[in-house]
């Protein structure tokens, strides 16, 4: 087989074959749910504050109660099924982070609490933890050379 | 004694026999357009065990288990037994086949190794290295996705390439007898690699291979694919498969009316909502022991070849970017013996 057809052609034809997944629905799908998410946090800010919280104490507890209702739904199972449709709408909000580090504490904990659960509970979220400090701090070099002129 | 037909296929004279067979399913396979075949659908995934590697070793347990009382045989009777599955270490075959006291062959083809258990029983009941082998293989979706993908309750969309995991385990008992099905030949793959890295199309990968062994199945025995009722492929998918019609059509093999895929007969691909279909060794394995082999077994199909495609991929070997190599092993299943040929030929 592979004396005639070369690995660029098989792609080629193996490109044909494919179905695509749908960009337009699945932007559609992620404004949407995203939007709605970040509604909720905007609805829970707008709530605290009424209770008498100062804004940036009420929006650091709005992100906290998103990252517990996520944890929760990730819990009942239910997170990976809105996902499944939602896609970028549930992952990209702190939602997702949550998920991430919710999904494996659950699903490793059956190989102990400190190798299994405490290992793995980073293995999706430890990147975005690395490597969103490291932008942070070179962001922050960058501003602070900008200020010193 | 298997003789050697052509360069790489394999008579088998005897024509060893699968005297018992027995599949084993999880819940959304229960769902599926095979239900009524399979002999146990547990309703719960778990199986009762603690844990999902646990719950795949108790679904192949539970294979042997049902294949060994359906023929009436215990496993004191078994020579050996040649096991595989998805997992690190192969554990489910292992630890599921420990208090059986059966001598094992552990085997990894990755989801062509209910086929390859199938080709090695096969010849060694043939060349009477065995009276009794086992073949059974196993996977599980939950314990594949913790060690090939993402943990279990992690909100990712998959792509429509993407194939399922299937929730199964087959066991087919071979033997000598002169009860259908019989096993006519085997062709052993070779490993096939066209550069596929995308480990959401593994139909992709395996095509080549599939549509390899077919070729040389083809050439070997000088017959064609109108020769068969069926042919059955593991695990390509729906892009797997319409890739392996379209390379032998280059070859000018024509298989399209005879050719249908484990992975697609599993699942109703749009209702159960599994993408481009059903995957893993316990796919082929548990269509091949219930729906397929119980058509043979009643002469509704005479002649199948099933061809079991494995992806032979590590999560190690993905991430350093390598390629994804295809294997796939041929069985070529009948409901008639050499012995029976010559029977008819005779009179």
């Amino acid at each position: 087989m592979s004396s005639k057809l070369t690995p660029d052609e098989y792609s080629e034809i193996a490109k044909k074959a494919e179905h695509k997944s749908s960009t337009v629905k699945d932007c559609i799908m992620a404004f949407l749910v995203g939007g709605f998410i970040c509604t909720i946090g905007e609805a829970l800010i707008s709530l605290y504050m009424r209770g008498g919280m100062a804004r940036d104490v009420a929006s650091t507890l709005s992100s906290i109660t998103l990252i517990f209702i996520a944890a929760l739904l990730t819990g009942l199972h239910a997170f990976d099924n809105i996902a499944k449709y939602a896609g970028a709408g549930t992952l990209v909000p702190i939602t997702g982070f949550s998920n991430s580090m919710a999904a494996p504490a659950l699903d490793f904990k059956s190989e102990g609490f400190i190798l299994g659960l405490g290992v793995k509970m980073f293995s999706i979220a430890g990147p975005v933890i690395v490597y969103g400090i490291s932008a942070g701090i070179i962001y922050g070099i960058i501003i602070y050379l900008f200020k010193l002129y | 004694m298997p003789t050697r037909q052509g360069r790489y296929t394999l008579r088998l004279d005897s024509c060893p026999s699968i005297v018992s067979f027995a599949a084993v399913v999880g819940k959304k396979e229960g769902e599926g357009p095979l239900a009524q075949e399979f002999d146990i659908i547990c309703d719960d995934t778990t199986m009762g065990e603690k844990t999902w590697e646990k719950a795949e070793s108790r679904l192949q347990k539970d294979a042997v288990n049902r294949a060994l009382s359906k023929g009436g045989l215990s496993a004191s009777e078994m020579d050996f037994i040649l096991a595989g599955d998805l997992l690190n270490q192969c554990i489910s075959s292992t630890y599921g086949l420990r208090d059986l006291n059966i001598p094992l062959f552990g085997l990894y083809g990755a989801c062509s190794t209910m086929a390859e258990s199938l080709c090695l029983g096969s010849i060694m009941v043939d060349s009477g290295a065995a009276g009794h082998c086992v073949c059974v293989t196993s996977s599980h979706f939950c314990s594949a996705e913790r060690q090939f993908r993402y943990p279990l309750e992690y909100g990712s969309q998959r792509p429509p390439t993407a194939q399922w995991t299937v929730t199964g385990s087959g066991c087919a008992v071979v033997a000598p007898s002169c009860k259908a099905p019989y096993v006519r030949a085997v062709t052993v793959g070779k490993i096939q690699d066209m550069g596929i890295t995308d480990v959401n199309n593994m139909g992709a990968a395996m095509a080549p291979a599939a549509a390899d062994t077919l070729k040389t199945f083809f050439m070997d025995t000088g017959t064609t694919p109108d020769n068969y009722d069926l042919i059955l492929t593991g695990d390509l998918g729906q892009v797997g498969s319409q890739l392996v019609e379209e390379l032998l059509q280059r070859e000018s093999f024509d298989i399209s009316k005879r050719h249908s895929d484990c992975g697609l007969l599993i699942f109703d691909i749009k209702e159960q909502g599994v993408n481009a279909g059903g995957s893993g060794c316990g796919c082929s394995a548990s269509v091949l022991c219930s729906h397929i082999l119980n058509k043979i077994q009643h002469k509704e199909l005479n002649n199948v070849l099933f061809l079991a495609t494995g992806a032979l991929m590590s999560p190690t070997s993905l991430q350093q970017g390598e390629s994804i190599p295809g294997i796939a092993h041929l069985v070529h299943l009948s409901s008639t013996s050499y012995q029976d040929d010559c029977t008819i030929n005779g009179h």
